[in-house]
């Protein structure tokens, strides 16, 4: 058994690498998308700034990224480079790339374990209450609710807390930490100041996730409870928590762990624009300014580090599915 | 019993139809949305202005309260009162007073901003505006001094239309890759297979991002309207696959193919008398279920400044000015965009959920 786990874990590791670079070749096609190579767009931006650039120095540029060879080339040089973890110099911040990618991913990854988590916390109960009370008032009004928190853009709730803290409350609710906690040392003050900002980015990334997830569980649970095995639970005269806690709900979880899989990819997704409206110091906002500066490469690496996240993350949640249930075969 | 008997007779789509009607959450989100599509449709018609006029003497002029009756009385037309800009002497903030004792009233079918309807004829006839000087405005104004009823309404029609644009691309992507997987099997289904997994591991948005910013700056409008709905289709085709392929593959061995099989009908004539009749309605679930996803995808590209760029009129462009909190701290108005947004994407999801409980045989009526 823990053998065949073993060859199970291998397997998909081994299946992750066609994957990753499968997208690291699309991720390079979209590098390569816009009219322009890397070094016209960077002469453009030092011109704008008024520095002028030596031919010398632009020939030197096109030599260190190959632009004067075929795509396959181009396409080696860079996926080489991020394997080592060199990935250029980015023209609009002008520092390399690894730097700035590093000095983010943390609060990304961060922002994007919490939200999970409180998906979870959030959909377990709601959805047990949704399913074992089903078309009450409390069903129906939570499903309304969750429709909404489907329907309104990431984006557009970030505007509204916003809106609405800096209305009633007077505080500005975005960024991570207050004006005197961002250069300070690590603290528990400081700690407790980033809770106090963590949880907007956490709930407006987690309401969709939530409201989808809530839909899932409420289904498959209402699937066990009509199952044989909960009227003989019922039978045997247990108490109707114990029916529905022990057996029903463990059935009707595994659903949501093998959800990671799209559940992270929209994380990601919504924190990417949800840091820009709160402006957090996460990948996002630098992923658009580097796309608005046409910074290829450096919009580039972060698409595919946040594939790479993504793929990552959904093989964790395969083998933490693989675990918990025993009726996963590894085949 | 009875009642049972009576239905053994009714077709599919029948049934079907009786089920979705009983979802009253579905129709009326199919009402809301019907009148949304026709409003953008009359947009140029409905809407008092010219979404491009600036108004100078009334930037960011809060909504107009279209009154019935005052201190003076009521009055069966409806009016509203002349309103005057005046600088705050602390703050310099613009406040807008009312003068309540000029009156302005609202009048159906006037003559205004001149347009060219559906580009069909020229003409100035709008639904409804006001006599005199003071115009209306319903949502107030933007930073410009520009109508925002009027923008929301223009902006209704690209805002609506991105996605069933890039729906009508995903499906016919999603049928013609997801039925060759189904169909052929072997390698050419694992490829396909293996490539929707990928494309749907790469988070979305960051994906359209990129994609979108990869879109020359010099572009005009259209070509850009029609370069976002091929974005939006890049990863929306992968669902529609899933089903059509899921579908071929169980329909295959079901015993009805089977009959039509031993009689001697062709492929051709079982794909397209059996197979896409038996899974059209789970076709049309899915595609309502991905439209709010593209209005969502081009609200939010438009809004960060990578879609639709002014002075293309979109809901996303609109957001925009809500950008900045101060901004909207001080004019509120100008989220209304966003409300328009949520109620069509929350009318598609009710609609979807409708169709999915209609079309699925097994759903209890």
């Amino acid at each position: 058994m823990k053998n065949q786990f073993l060859v199970y874990l291998l397997r998909r590791i081994l299946i992750m690498i066609p994957t990753l670079l499968v997208i690291s070749i699309l991720v390079f096609i979209v590098i390569e998308l816009p009219p322009g190579d890397y070094v016209t767009s960077y002469v453009q931006a030092l011109k704008a700034r008024g520095v002028e650039i030596r031919e010398e120095q632009l020939e030197a540029l096109r030599m260190r990224f190959g632009l004067d060879q075929p795509f396959p080339v181009r396409y080696g040089k860079w996926i080489w480079g991020f394997v080592r973890g060199d990935l250029g110099v980015s023209y609009t911040y002008g520092e390399p790339v690894t730097k700035l990618i590093m000095d983010r991913i943390p609060f990304t990854i961060m922002i994007s374990v919490i939200t999970i988590l409180f998906t979870w916390v959030m959909a377990i109960p709601i959805g047990i209450l949704s399913a074992v009370k089903k078309y009450s008032f409390w069903d129906y009004s939570l499903t309304l609710i969750g429709f909404i928190g489907l329907s309104i853009p990431n984006f557009f709730l970030a505007i509204l807390l916003m809106y609405l803290g800096f209305k009633y409350f007077g505080v500005s609710i975005g960024g991570l930490f207050s004006r005197e906690f961002l250069f300070a040392p690590w603290s528990w003050a400081k700690f407790v100041d980033l809770l106090s900002h963590l949880w907007v980015p956490v709930v407006v990334i987690g309401t969709a996730g939530t409201a989808s997830m809530i839909r899932v569980l409420r289904a498959s649970l209402l699937d066990e409870l009509s199952k044989d095995y909960v009227r003989t639970a019922r039978s045997k005269g247990l108490s109707e928590s114990r029916v529905i806690l022990v057996h029903p709900l463990r059935v009707a979880i595994n659903p949501l762990i093998s959800t990671v899989g799209w559940l992270l990819p929209t994380v990601i997704s919504g924190e990417v624009i949800t840091s820009q409206v709160l402006s957090i110091p996460t990948t996002g906002p630098l992923l658009l300014g580097a796309l608005l500066n046409q910074d290829m490469y450096l919009a580039g690496s972060f698409l595919m580090v946040l594939s790479v996240l993504t793929v990552v993350g959904t093989l964790i949640s395969d083998i933490l599915l693989a675990w918990l249930d025993p009726r996963i075969t590894y085949s | 019993m009875a009642k049972k008997k009576k239905e053994y007779g009714l077709s599919q789509w029948t049934l079907m139809r009786r089920r979705f009607f009983k979802h009253k959450l579905a129709i009326i989100a199919l009402v809301i949305l019907g009148i949304f599509y026709v409003a953008a449709l009359f947009s140029q018609f409905i809407s008092p202005y010219n979404p491009a006029r600036r108004f100078s003497g009334n930037v960011y002029s809060p909504p107009t309260l279209i009154r019935f009756s005052d201190a003076s009385g009521f009055s069966f037309r409806p009016f509203i009162y002349e309103r005057k800009m005046e600088l705050d002497p602390d703050t310099w903030q613009r406040i807008y007073v009312d003068d309540t004792d000029k009156r302005h009233y609202i009048n159906l079918f006037v003559r205004g901003d001149k347009y060219k309807f559906l580009g069909l004829f020229e003409t100035d006839l709008h639904l409804f505006g006001t006599t005199g000087k003071q115009p209306v405005f319903l949502f107030g104004t933007d930073s410009l001094g520009r109508d925002l009823f009027s923008r929301v309404l223009y902006g209704s029609t690209i805002s609506l239309t991105i996605g069933l644009v890039g729906v009508f691309l995903s499906l016919i992507i999603g049928v013609i890759l997801g039925s060759i997987s189904g169909l052929l099997g072997g390698i050419v289904d694992n490829v396909i297979q293996r490539l929707i997994e990928i494309l749907m591991s790469i988070p979305q948005i960051p994906l359209w991002m990129a994609l979108s910013a990869a879109l020359p700056p010099y572009w005009p409008m259209l070509r850009v309207y029609f370069g976002i709905t091929i974005i939006l289709s890049v990863l929306g085709w992968t669902g529609v696959a899933r089903v059509v392929r899921g579908k071929f593959l169980s329909l295959r061995e079901e015993e009805f193919v089977l009959a039509s099989r031993t009689f001697g009908a062709g492929q051709w004539w079982i794909i397209t008398r059996h197979l896409i009749p038996s899974f059209l309605s789970y076709l049309i679930v899915q595609i309502t279920l991905s439209i709010p996803g593209m209005i969502l995808g081009e609200t939010a590209l438009s809004f960060l400044g990578l879609g639709l760029r002014s002075p293309a009129i979109s809901w996303g462009v609109l957001l925009q000015e809500s950008q900045n909190i101060r901004s909207i701290a001080l004019h509120p108005w100008l989220m209304i965009p966003g409300i328009f947004v949520i109620v069509v994407v929350l009318g598609f999801n009710f609609l979807g959920d409708g169709l999915r409980d209609a079309a699925d045989p097994y759903t209890k009526s």
